[in-house]
């Protein structure tokens, strides 16, 4: 049987043609498309874009949020062996040139004036772009530039072509192969154009069959699209498991209405990145602080109960009868409440990935009965490579290697997987595919990381940014620098963090405190201070801090590899690092080369045994102008511990 | 952004509302002094002025909360000595207020549909006591008002506080839901007041964008009061200008840009 994405959607429209497919909030109203409707769609999308030139193998943009016409456009165009490929819909205009250069794209479907006019703007730097669809008509009703149109007349023209070609929709779809591209999804690099990765239906779906058996999925589960559909995860979730399972996928009805629609949908099947968990537990947090001291006082109980049996309890470990007979009394009054207003009761699986995981949120979500879980994958593994099984899941590893996947690690500890999953290769580069993809199969990660005791993979850094310690006690122990500052940011007074070591004795960190919740704790200990600067090099704030630096020393020892990196000195910085000094990315992350050089004097008296140094700093205001900062810093030793050798 | 050349193609066309030879007094303080002035179908119309020139009794002249000692105004060829504000709302000129009027503990959605009222027809008692099979005329009118004051949600994106009592919005959604319960009535004319008094400067971008949607996509007239001289440049047709209760200029954006009587009331002048 070959498998493709229009087959598994007409066996739907088959099978529970009056089932729903997918939901979409509008004008307040949940509407329903079923599988037979949406299969309606896609066969006059088809009909529609076969009549207007759209070749097999040839590629069609798709930009938009999560709608349901956009979705069935990417169906009709794999029904006709095109190969859609969606883009970020906040992508600015000029980044949208080279994914439709390079890949020759003649098509584009949108959902949107702004995304119209984003596309009008770089059509002169793209002259092959000669079909561009919209769905959401409004405000482009003056626009009358050629081969413009909307998804509606599409859908008509489609009609009129389907009636007298009615055998066309299934010839073409019987013409697919599950070995052909399916889609191609753009990663950003960081360095150069992005790269498009080309998947096949095989690859996807494979994968998509892989999750939805682990979790268990049927057509009975829900899901809420709230992520951007050009992001390999959410087409996963809202695309390829859609298909493969045949759950509903409800899209919200705007990007602003998404906690709204949570709650009224439920669904079943979540995926969250953690700072989407982190935000709504600070929601939760702050609503808490302003209620009444009754509910606060017995929130608090419950939560304390939470912590101490709620994980247990969610690992399917044995708890008291006495605590289980509390924590059914805290589920009635304060997590099942809870768990409803987060919009997540009935959750049966909640995923998060992309980044580290803070150990408490992780347990706070599944101490209140959130089934949370992690996963390792990637946009070149169709996702699925690692996932927690139930009763397993854990904040500091990323699960076992799931159905069909091999996983070894290279000698620089750089992890290397062999799945069905793999891409078929970077679109018109070959050079990085030979990179990422070896002739025998394996394709590298570029993350390192290993497998413990219990099996599962743990990620510890990207591959060059792991370091070796050089002399002394740990001489040639792996340093792994983003493991040892994540360990530290999950303490909520820590904001920032830069650790070194590569090539040194031992390890030392510059530390920003969040000004906010130190700020904060200081008020409520009456600690007067003056701004930034000030507060950061309070000997109590030391004090705050040298504590958080020993607990994640304590938590690095029982750790056989890493125990080499905990912290032996830090100080405090004197200035927020940031993007505009040039000390972090856009994108929030350290750039610990060039804060080296800027803090180099730091740096020295860190290794060079000081108790203070003087630094002063030029930093450049919002406005524009520049200015200096300058401060007497204290360094400060923090206590290490003998690695606890595991018992193997 | 730029607006796109071609959103400035729309039709202007006949004089809808024309305002002749107004004067109004509050007893020796003359507030509008011989105004006449007219307004196209389709067009943006701005009113300016410094503080205290007039362009809110102008406004409440045409709505019929003050009654001109003097003129006359006619609006779709018929001729009033004064407006009755409820004769006015039923020939379709809806308005905001500079201060807002809004029933700030009810919802946003339960605002907008006050603006429903007038083309309700079901009487009180039917409303009232409807029955539970959900047929019947109530029951299916309320139904149709609900479903335009959502496509009113949508249009003016305030889809996320749908049952957000309105007093708990911050202001730039709140006029915003003004300029919703006025779209509600369904007017051909509408008459804003300040619509972006008190707005920072992105409310302000956004409130702009949604006044020329208004005038474009339902080809609403528009009369509108406004301080900020950069916003009335960008988004009307024409402008009013007035100073002390008098017009002293009328004309396209770049003409009264030019008008040197205006400059030195308007803009100051170095003296």
């Amino acid at each position: 049987m070959q498998h493709t994405f229009p087959r598994l959607l007409l066996g739907h429209a088959q099978s529970h043609p009056e089932g729903a497919a997918m939901r979409e909030k509008e004008y307040g109203i949940w509407q329903t498309t079923t599988w037979s409707g949406m299969a309606q769609l896609v066969e006059q999308l088809a009909c529609g874009l076969h009549q207007a030139g759209l070749q097999r193998g040839e590629h069609m943009v798709v930009i938009g949020a999560n709608r349901p016409r956009l979705y069935a456009t990417m169906l009709a165009a794999q029904s006709l062996g095109a190969i859609p490929i969606p883009l970020y819909q906040d992508a600015v205009a000029a980044e949208c040139v080279f994914p439709i250069n390079n890949a020759d794209v003649r098509f584009c479907v949108v959902e949107d004036q702004e995304q119209v006019d984003k596309m009008l703007e770089i059509r002169e730097r793209c002259p092959q772009l000669s079909h561009l669809y919209y769905d959401d008509p409004r405000g482009l009703r003056n626009y009358d530039q050629p081969g413009l149109h909307s998804l509606a007349s599409l859908v008509e023209a489609g009609q009129a072509h389907a009636k007298a070609h009615p055998q066309l929709f299934r010839e073409q779809v019987e013409l697919g192969r599950t070995e052909d591209v399916a889609a191609m999804f753009f990663t950003s690099g960081t360095t150069g154009n992005p790269k498009g990765v080309v998947h096949t239906h095989q690859t996807l779906i494979n994968r998509a069959t892989v999750g939805a058996k682990f979790d268990k999925l049927t057509r009975e589960d829900e899901i809420l699209a709230y992520l951007p559909p050009a992001w390999i995860g959410q087409n996963i979730f809202s695309y390829a498991q859609w298909l493969v399972a045949g759950y509903v996928v409800n899209c919200p009805e705007s990007a602003s209405t998404v906690t709204i629609d949570l709650k009224e949908v439920g669904p079943t099947y979540y995926f969250a990145p953690p700072r989407i968990f982190e935000g709504l537990l600070t929601s939760v947090m702050i609503r808490m602080e302003d209620a009444g001291a009754i509910k606060r006082g017995l929130f608090h109980r419950c939560m304390a109960l939470a912590r101490r049996v709620g994980p247990d309890r969610m690992d399917g470990k044995p708890i008291g009868l006495l605590d289980s007979i509390k924590y059914r009394l805290g589920d009635w009054l304060v997590y099942g409440p809870l768990r409803n207003n987060l919009g997540l009761s009935r959750v049966r699986v909640a995923y998060t990935a992309g980044e580290a995981i803070g150990p408490d949120l992780f347990s706070f979500y599944r101490s209140i009965g959130i089934n949370m879980k992690q996963l390792y994958g990637s946009t070149e593994t169709a996702v699925f490579v690692c996932l927690q099984p139930d009763h397993e899941a854990r904040a500091d590893t990323v699960g076992v290697p799931c159905e069909g996947v091999e996983i070894k690690l290279s000698e620089s500890g750089e992890i290397l997987v062999k799945s069905p999953g793999l891409l078929k290769g970077y679109y018109k580069n070959e050079a990085a595919t030979a990179e990422v993809l070896t002739a025998d199969g394996w394709y590298h990660t570029s993350d390192a990381g290993f497998i413990d005791a219990s099996g599962h993979l743990k990620i510890i850094d990207r591959v060059k940014d792991v370091g070796r310690l050089k002399g002394g006690a740990h001489d040639g122990a792996m340093f792994a620098p983003k493991y040892v500052e994540n360990k530290l940011k999950f303490f909520s007074h820590i904001k920032e963090a830069v650790a070194y070591g590569d090539q040194r004795e031992r390890v030392c960190v510059m530390l920003n405190i969040d000004f906010d919740a130190v700020g904060n704790w200081a008020e409520r200990r009456n600690l007067p201070y003056a701004g930034y600067t000030d507060l950061a090099q309070k000997p109590e704030v030391y004090e705050l801090i040298r504590d958080c630096v020993e607990k994640v020393n304590a938590d690095l020892s029982r750790d056989a590899l890493l125990a080499g990196s905990q912290i032996s000195r830090f100080l405090v910085l004197h200035k927020e690092l940031d993007a505009d000094d040039g000390e972090l990315t856009r994108t929030n992350k350290v750039r610990r080369g060039f804060i080296a050089e800027k803090y180099g004097a730091l740096v020295e008296a860190l290794y060079g045994g000081k108790a203070e140094q003087y630094i002063q700093t030029q930093v450049k205001f919002e406005d524009g102008r520049t200015g200096s900062v300058s401060a007497t810093l204290k360094l400060s030793d923090a206590k290490t511990f003998t690695p606890v050798q595991a018992a193997a | 952004m730029e607006p796109h050349s071609n959103m400035t193609q729309k039709k202007i066309g006949d004089v809808v509302l024309n305002v002749q030879n107004i004067s109004l007094r509050f007893g020796g303080v003359k507030a509008l002094t011989n105004i006449s002035f007219d307004v196209r179908e389709h067009e943006v119309r701005a009113i300016i002025g410094p503080n205290g020139a007039g362009k809110s009794s102008m406004l409440n002249c045409i709505n019929g909360v003050y009654q001109p000692q003097e003129g006359s105004i006619s609006f779709r060829g018929r001729t009033f000595r004064h407006m009755n504000s409820r004769q006015v709302a039923e020939m379709g000129i809806a308005r905001t207020f500079q201060n807002l009027a809004l029933f700030k503990g009810m919802s946003v959605i339960d605002n907008l549909m006050t603006g429903r009222n007038l083309r309700i027809k079901s009487g009180l008692l039917a409303q009232a006591f409807r029955n539970p099979f959900g047929i019947g005329g109530a029951q299916k009118e309320e139904e149709a008002h609900r479903e335009f004051v959502e496509h009113i949600i949508d249009f003016l994106e305030i889809q996320a506080h749908r049952k957000t009592p309105v007093g708990q919005l911050p202001y730039g959604l709140q006029k915003r839901v003004d300029l919703g319960r006025a779209l509600a009535m369904e007017p051909q004319v509408l008459l804003l007041d300040e619509p972006m008094a008190g707005m920072n400067l992105e409310e302000k971008q956004d409130m702009s964008r949604f006044i020329l949607d208004v005038n474009d996509e339902f080809g609403t007239t528009i009369v509108l009061i406004e301080h900020d001289m950069g916003v009335v440049m960008d988004i009307s047709d024409r402008v009013v200008v007035l100073d002390y209760g008098k017009k002293i200029g009328d004309g396209t954006p770049e003409e009264v840009r030019r008008n040197e009587e205006v400059i030195s009331a308007y803009l100051g002048t170095s003296h």
